[in-house]
């Protein structure tokens, strides 16, 4: 009986190790690196640790799974103070995102606050922007392309490109890392997309206003011929926790606790 | 007789008068429609249909028919985040709940704003008049919880002479001071291991903690913070 026993223990080990892997197969690893992004710390360069990260944004299919899992999260339940008049607008009512918008098209019109609280119930978390900015500056084939005018000049012809959001996931290229559409169809919500030190009247910003921002000559633009990324930058200084606006989704990622550690937001 | 008569009629009418409206007054807590392009200025609808200049769809308009006691909506006491004072004891930001609060961003290894950040919250206080000081806390809250300890926020108090029930010092997780930085919406960022970058940003929260006012930048005029505190202690 014991040897039995056993047998089925490890089987029933294996096939849950099977499922533990479906559910992360959507997941690929980004190794660690030392980058300079942008915005620099000090104008140094920033080092991210290994993580894992959803290959593709977050659907509507998959968000209206979670709303359902979730009520407070509905349309017409979700509080003013974590969600703007526009959030899930397009969605026909609390329980259907309608025949208008596709079901693997990226979800959007969700705030920062939703898709915090979407990743946290899968036991992940939004990405930094350091963590995002790295593995979004890979092409087909390089883990940084961004001295590459071919890959700049992609982003930005998306930039131009309009109503990419209800494009299917998947519908762009796949990068180094096996990450698809960091580029093409939306922007996408960081954690500390608030670590962004510009005001919204781009004009003040030219002298580094030192009474609005305390230590504010310490972040300057340290690439500003990355023009597709000062855009990306730009966009999220612009924005509010509770904003939910049409083009703009997100993706998860995952990181193992010990990395966890060494983690600023 | 007569005279009875018109007198009673008149009370009929007057009691008619009083209940069209009571009635009008139940309608005015009803949904209201609004035009989001506020094309007719702040013209309101009882019923959903489209603007009629800008043929948009009318939105619905959020109410603020709370009552006492209860939050709304927009209220910073929704946050469910937990944190510590210099006191050592936890608390969330409810426990503040029914006094108006002024917030500001800090962290207390900070050398150049901060400083002059706390002068400003003292300034502020100092001009609140003395019979309305007990309706009022300020609240720092830490952007560096690794440094600001507990005892560190008590020993900064004490170094300021905010060793009072009046002045309150949070630290709570990373997480949840991000969060609470996206409601305020402060912007910071570790520049060093020693040195945040931050916006100086102080706002005022009504007794229900909803966002009432805010002041942005160093050592501005704070007459309108000011005025604000005490149109809300009012």
């Amino acid at each position: 009986m014991g040897p039995f026993f056993k047998l089925a223990l490890t089987l029933l080990g294996i096939i849950s190790s099977i499922s533990n892997f479906a559910q992360s197969e959507q997941m690929v690893s980004v190794k660690g690196g030392t980058y300079i992004p942008l915005y620099g710390v000090d104008s140094t360069a920033v080092t991210v640790d290994e993580f894992t990260m959803d290959v593709y944004p977050v659907t509507n299919k998959e968000y209206l799974k979670f709303v359902q899992e979730y009520p407070e999260w509905k349309k017409s339940k979700v509080k003013k103070l974590f969600a703007d008049g526009n959030y899930l607008v397009n969605w026909e009512d609390d329980d259907s995102y309608g025949s208008q918008l596709a079901a693997d098209a990226a979800v959007t019109n969700v705030s920062w606050f939703a898709a915090k609280k979407y990743c946290e119930c899968q036991g992940k978390r939004l990405p930094t922007v350091d963590e995002w900015e790295y593995a979004a500056m890979a092409d087909q084939n390089n883990p940084d392309a961004r001295t590459k005018e071919t890959y700049n000049q992609l982003i930005l012809d998306w930039y131009e490109a309009p109503k990419t959001f209800n494009n299917s996931i998947g519908s762009t290229f796949k990068n180094y890392w096996g990450i698809y559409d960091l580029h093409g169809l939306v922007w996408e919500w960081t954690m500390d997309f608030n670590s962004v030190l510009i005001s919204g009247e781009s004009r003040k910003d030219v002298d580094k206003d030192s009474n609005l921002f305390c230590g504010s000559a310490a972040v300057g633009a340290s690439d500003l011929m990355n023009y597709a990324a000062f855009m990306r930058y730009a966009f999220r200084g612009s924005l509010k926790a509770n904003y939910a606006i049409r083009n703009l989704g997100f993706r998860c990622v995952q990181t193992t606790e010990s990395n966890n550690k060494n983690l600023t937001y | 007789m007569k005279k009875i008569l018109n007198t009673g009629l008149l009370c009929l009418m007057l009691i008619n008068l009083i209940a069209c409206n009571t009635k009008n007054s139940d309608k005015t807590t009803a949904e209201k429609y609004q035009c989001p392009m506020h094309c007719e200025g702040g013209k309101t609808y009882d019923q959903p249909g489209t603007c009629s200049v800008c043929k948009m769809e009318l939105q619905p308009l959020a109410l603020n028919n709370k009552k006492k006691g209860e939050i709304s909506e927009l209220s910073i006491y929704n946050l469910p985040s937990k944190w510590t004072n210099q006191n050592n004891e936890e608390i969330q930001l409810k426990a503040l709940q029914g006094d108006v609060l002024v917030m500001v961003m800090i962290y207390t290894s900070c050398q150049t704003a901060c400083p002059r950040l706390v002068a400003d919250m003292r300034g502020i206080e100092e001009q609140i008049p003395a019979d309305k000081k007990d309706n009022v806390t300020l609240v720092f809250v830490s952007i560096d919880p690794q440094t600001d300890t507990p005892q560190r926020l008590k020993e900064f108090a004490k170094e300021n002479q905010m060793d009072t029930e009046k002045w309150v010092f949070l630290r709570g997780s990373e997480e949840d001071t991000r969060e609470f930085s996206a409601v305020l919406a402060v912007s910071y960022k570790k520049i060093s291991p020693m040195d945040f970058s931050h916006s100086n940003i102080i706002s005022v929260f009504d007794q229900g903690g909803e966002l009432a006012y805010q002041q942005e930048g160093l050592g501005i005029n704070n007459e309108e913070t000011v005025s604000k505190i005490i149109e809300l202690v009012n």
